[in-house]
């Protein structure tokens, strides 16, 4: 029984973690299926991140905190799009500088705005908050414990933008693969010539699919500072953007696999937190150092020996000129 | 480059000579400085406290001082070197991160004072100051073994050092101390500095100890403990803060903070400094030296019963006498 209750809040953990993950990964998605590479999900993720907990702390709102991460996030895909679609400049490179300039940017204008050190007030009110939503009867489910428990912890009891995460993967997959958008959307990603002498403009398309991106990306940023933690500190996004786009890159551009993927980091993530210290069976307690490279050395694995061959759009990162 | 043509010697005569030209730091007005660790001076924890003694010297006596919140490991040294040459008096290095930067620019500016805090380098003009964290560590795990309900408490570090094992090493003595059958559970963040700022991870690890039957999680972890002990308030359950006395940042739900008075050192260095009465060498602060301490105020009073308060203080005192030995982390 202990073992079964471990492995259920282990799975919790999962999704907890893998939200995020999930959201950028699937901005990441429609951006790059569109052929712009999004290199840029760490730093929108962090931008909104620092703008939803701010403004969460001054009005106390979380729904005014979450439309300003997905302003602010938006606004950066939008300097990106302009550099790397309408002046067809180098994409990865203004991502690159987006990231950098947002890393250094929010703490400092915590410290100018909250004289706390580069940080937000901490999110104390629940109001601040996406706070976790328990279901009916999710408590009294506890008691019973084969399909009580999976109740109470895997679809009870979490915040309200991981439900939304969740809706968002069969969302994305129809929008793509079943909506007139999406056919447009990939073939601007694979063979932008023929989209336009279809008569479609090209970077139409791709501005509307990095705005897109953009969005999630807000919300996946207002989910750190708000959900996951309460309130913004310096680089509070650890790599989550990078980590996404290997997940996406993993998943082979599609929704369904790319969630298995961020399912995956996520669950190797929370593996490590609680093996830490375990005595394992045979293997003894495995050390500290070992148990924290364990995600990165799955993944390394994993996209070596099992992922079969991933073909990018064709079109990726190569802006279009309209030959003249 | 076999021989430098001729007509380079005066410039590289001059190059070496110009140097010496320059003034020299001037050591007649006290310039006091501090460089803070990874984290930052806003940590509300062990950088926050260090904060708060410079602060307090500024208003007792009116000197300024200079700092410094380092961001990337290759500014510890030229910062430090920055201060030197321009006057520093005394410098005072929070973190044990900073031993080799203090070591290698204490060496190249031998009239100059440093502190290191939490660290130990042996040079005539370095102090070192250490915390017996331990006796700290003891009394909270007793506290959290007292408070505990499920007879599971938990333990998050940040970095895994010697430093921080010692916290674990305390806090499990203290609990076995209570309930010889207490279960402990124990995490460390990571193996890098960024360990330190990770609240996201902090929280996702106390929740998984919650989930295995913990009640009371006490967090060594810097700013990643500020997650530990959001964590905390929202499943209604209890935390132990670190450093600085954190008992205000939720209460009800902080049962104490092991306060280590990083405060107290900063300002005693760098008063010493300017009254004369500066010291090199290590300096060990404990319970008895009022170094470290448990933490009891308004916002924790009713989470403490009075039985839970003698019992820890008379085991404050036992450890004070050297009647009651607390077992301290040897490095392997």
């Amino acid at each position: 029984m202990e073992t079964y209750t471990l492995i259920v809040l282990l799975l919790a953990a999962t999704i907890r973690v893998a939200t995020p993950l999930l959201l950028a990964a699937l901005g990441g998605m429609f951006s790059e299926r569109a052929g712009v590479i999004d290199l840029g999900l760490e730093g929108k993720m962090l931008g909104a991140a620092f703008a939803s907990a701010a403004v969460a702390a001054v009005t106390g709102s979380a729904w005014a905190g979450l439309g300003a991460g997905i302003l602010v996030s938006v606004a950066l895909a939008l300097l990106i799009g302009f550099a790397g679609i309408t002046h067809r400049g180098n994409q990865v490179v203004a991502a690159m500088a987006v990231n950098i300039m947002v890393a250094g940017l929010g703490p400092s204008l915590a410290l100018a705005w909250f004289g706390l050190g580069g940080q937000t007030p901490q999110l104390n009110a629940p109001s601040q908050r996406f706070l976790e939503i328990t279901w009916p009867w999710a408590e009294q489910a506890r008691a019973t414990p084969a399909p009580g428990l999976l109740y109470a912890e895997l679809l009870s009891g979490h915040s309200l933008l991981v439900y939304f995460a969740a809706a968002l993967v069969p969302a994305a997959a129809w929008v793509l693969h079943g909506t007139r958008f999406g056919l447009r959307l990939r073939a601007v990603g694979e063979n932008p010539a023929a989209v336009d002498t279809a008569g479609l403009s090209v970077n139409g398309l791709r501005y509307q699919a990095v705005l897109i991106s953009g969005v999630l990306c807000g919300v996946a940023g207002t989910y750190l500072s708000t959900a996951a933690s309460a309130g913004f500190v310096r680089d509070m996004t650890a790599g989550k953007g990078y980590l996404a786009l290997a997940a996406l890159i993993f998943g082979k551009w599609r929704p369904y696999p790319t969630l298995g993927a961020c399912l995956l980091f996520a669950f190797t993530d929370a593996l490590a937190a609680r093996l830490q210290g375990v005595a394992l069976p045979v293997v003894g307690v495995i050390p500290v150092q070992f148990i924290l490279a364990l995600p990165y050395v799955l993944t390394v694995l994993l996209l070596a020996g099992f992922v079969g061959k991933a073909v990018a759009p064709k079109a990726i990162g190569v802006p279009y000129a309209k030959e003249d | 480059m076999k021989q430098l043509p001729a007509v380079f010697l005066p410039w590289l005569a001059a190059l070496v000579a110009l140097p010496a030209l320059l003034p020299a730091a001037r050591a007649k007005d006290f310039s006091p400085a501090i460089v803070y660790d990874f984290g930052g001076k806003f940590d509300r924890s062990f950088n926050q406290s260090a904060s708060v003694g410079a602060e307090r010297f500024k208003q007792d006596t009116g000197i300024a001082f200079r700092e410094f919140e380092i961001t990337n490991a290759a500014q510890r040294e030229q910062v430090m070197t920055q201060l030197a040459r321009r006057g520093a008096t005394v410098i005072v290095a929070v973190g044990f991160t900073q031993a080799s930067a203090v070591e290698d620019v204490a060496r190249r500016f031998p009239d100059v004072a440093f502190t290191i805090i939490d660290g130990s380098v042996d040079l005539p003009n370095v102090q070192s100051v250490n915390f017996r964290e331990q006796e700290s560590s003891f009394l909270c795990g007793m506290l959290a073994a007292l408070a505990s309900k499920t007879g599971k408490v938990g333990f998050v570090g940040g970095m895994d050092i010697p430093l921080i094992r010692k916290f674990a090493l305390g806090y499990r003595a203290g609990a076995r101390y209570v309930r010889p059958d207490i279960e402990i559970f124990e995490n460390m963040t990571g193996t890098t500095p960024a360990a330190w700022g990770d609240p996201t991870k902090g929280a996702e690890l106390a929740r998984s100890q919650f989930g295995r039957g913990a009640d009371v999680i006490f967090h060594a972890a810097g700013a990643t403990g500020l997650g530990v002990m959001q964590a905390a308030a929202d499943e209604g359950k209890f935390s132990i803060g670190c450093d600085s006395n954190q008992n205000y940042l939720h209460s009800g739900s902080v049962l104490t903070s092991a306060v280590k008075r990083v405060d107290v050192a900063v300002y005693k260095a760098f008063l010493d400094a300017k009254n004369g009465a500066w010291h090199a060498g290590p300096r060990f602060l404990g319970l008895a030296e009022d170094g470290v301490d448990w933490a009891l105020d308004e916002y924790n009073r009713k989470l403490v019963t009075p039985g839970m308060e003698q019992r820890v203080n008379q085991a404050r005192a036992d450890i004070i006498s050297g009647k009651l030995p607390v077992p301290e982390y040897k490095t392997p």
